[in-house]
């Protein structure tokens, strides 16, 4: 059992009356010769590191080895605490685990690269944010897991997640989309909405440039983590409240594929353009080297 | 291309910061550590490429000894990797070589000096998701990637050899996925790297090593 398309995942979820996480923990089980409790075991590992990785930056002070990083999630999480946020307490507390998570990778800490290590903070962030508004419990989160995996599956099949390769709307664009779908199963959304709110995402991110400062996974990459996983909140909103996605999935990967071929590869993480090149950090560079 | 797992997707589980900066560099010096004899006590790394450049901010130099010393991506000691090379008597330094003379920007040479004296060097490069690449072993052009169950066998070049490798393993039903032959020179050593579908122990390796004409043979898995 296998899939090559959200066509064809569309299909054998709606044949089969699967969700889009049940569908990837087949493959996995079936591709693989592996026990349902192995696959999960395994994800559940995962989630353990996704969970501390959220957390450790608000107990400790970490200092990221370029220094461009340090105490970002404890300033946004106290904004939190005090309940005068700009942006409401669920979306708060995501973006406060998506930085800190990259401040934990940055220090050379445990991350789950999610797809990649550059966008790690993403899902992390989403999922522990609405699992603690709903109460939800681990193994609830541990399947949407296999539901973004789908998604990214899919999006490294027929494009890339690769910043190098594509650009950051790739890279954040693809964990973005993974997190709106698993957002999206977790409120109760169909296979299809799932895969709506992964485009919409993805759409949203459509063009954005890998220019880290000093070619390192520290600044824009920390706020953009935060920005992926705030578009996963407003992709999947949006989703469920009805609103239709106009192109289908496997259309919006080959159109962020194709945008991501035809940038300069000054704007694909060899931090020659975009911010990367800017006088001020090419001074903060001399600091680091 | 191996299928793709979902765990490469929602994974690999790594000490950051760079997937391929921090976990494909570690992994490139954990086949050095499999391949080369225990103890080593000296050790070279000669960066090309980004490697050169951004070595320090993603931690690389920390993440190729901790490789050396044989931890996991997951390791969370890797940070801490000059002190238990220290604690493991191992001597490490690192060399930039600024020649635009590599196959990929993020290029290590890795340059090991054994318990016995003996030298043995690797090249390879890492490509991205933690994925790596090895170019060069000893100086002979090879290539495998540690996805598989590998086998990296040093022998005499001479009839007989790669036959009395294949039987073995076919006598532990072992399915072979690619088989590659690499040598110098006609009649001198040669490298044969195995990659197999099923786990290979440690039986394997020694009824391939009973024939007096194997050198060596070593597992990497990664």
């Amino acid at each position: 059992m296998d899939f090559r398309n959200a066509v064809e995942l569309l299909e054998y979820c709606e044949v089969k009356n699967k969700s889009l996480s049940e569908a990837m923990l087949e493959r996995e089980m079936t591709l693989f010769h592996l026990s349902q409790e192995k696959v999960w075991e395994r994800m559940k590992h995962a989630y353990a590191i996704m969970k501390r990785a959220t957390h450790l930056p608000l107990e400790k002070d970490l200092k990221s080895m370029g220094g461009l990083l340090g105490g970002e999630a404890k300033r946004l999480y106290k904004r939190y605490e005090e309940g005068k946020t700009v942006c409401g307490s669920l979306m708060a507390k995501a973006i406060s685990y998506a930085v800190g998570v990259l401040e934990v990778n940055s220090s050379m800490g445990l991350i789950v690269a999610a797809p990649t290590a550059g966008s790690s903070g993403v899902i992390p962030g989403v999922l522990l944010a609405i699992q603690e508004e709903y109460a939800l419990e681990d193994e609830v989160m541990v399947q949407a897991l296999f539901n973004a995996g789908a998604v990214g599956y899919l999006i490294t099949l027929n494009a890339t997640v690769s910043g190098a390769e594509g650009g950051c709307q790739a890279e954040v664009g693809a964990a973005s989309a993974m997190a709106a779908a698993a957002l999206c199963e977790l409120m109760g959304g169909s296979p299809r909405e799932c895969l709506d709110a992964a485009s919409t995402a993805l759409t949203n991110i459509l063009g954005l440039v890998c220019d880290p400062i000093a070619g390192l996974v520290e600044a824009p990459c920390q706020k953009r983590n935060a920005m992926g996983a705030s578009n996963a909140l407003i992709s999947a909103e949006m989703t469920l409240s009805g609103i239709r996605h106009l192109i289908p999935f496997d259309e919006t990967v080959e159109a962020m594929y194709k945008v991501g071929k035809s940038m300069p590869s000054e704007l694909r993480e060899t931090a020659m353009g975009g911010v990367a090149a800017t006088p001020t950090a090419c001074q903060l560079c001399k600091g680091i080297f | 291309m191996k299928v793709m797992s979902v765990f490469d997707i929602i994974g690999p589980n790594m000490i950051g910061p760079s997937s391929s900066h921090t976990a494909g560099a570690l992994r490139l010096a954990r086949v050095m550590y499999k391949l080369a004899p225990q103890p080593i006590k000296e050790v070279t790394f000669v960066l090309y490429g980004s490697f050169a450049k951004t070595y320090k901010g993603h931690g690389t130099d920390k993440a190729l000894v901790a490789g050396l010393l044989g931890m996991e991506e997951e390791d969370e000691r890797i940070k801490e990797a000059f002190n238990y090379a220290r604690e493991a008597g191992l001597y490490y330094r690192f060399e930039i070589n600024d020649s635009k003379h590599y196959k990929h920007p993020n290029t290590v040479e890795i340059i090991v000096k054994g318990g016995k004296g003996e030298h043995i060097s690797l090249t390879g490069a890492s490509i991205g998701g933690g994925a790596i690449r090895v170019d060069k072993v000893n100086g002979i052009e090879v290539f495998f990637t540690g996805e598989y169950y590998t086998l990296f066998i040093i022998h005499q070049d001479k009839p007989g050899v790669v036959a009395h490798i294949s039987q073995c393993l076919s006598k532990y039903e072992i399915n072979i996925a690619y088989m590659r032959l690499y040598r110098e020179q006609k009649g001198t050593i040669a490298s044969t790297i195995i990659e197999a579908d099923e786990p290979l122990t440690k039986e394997v390796l020694k009824a391939i090593e009973a024939n007096p004409a194997i050198y060596n043979a070593k597992l990497i898995h990664l």
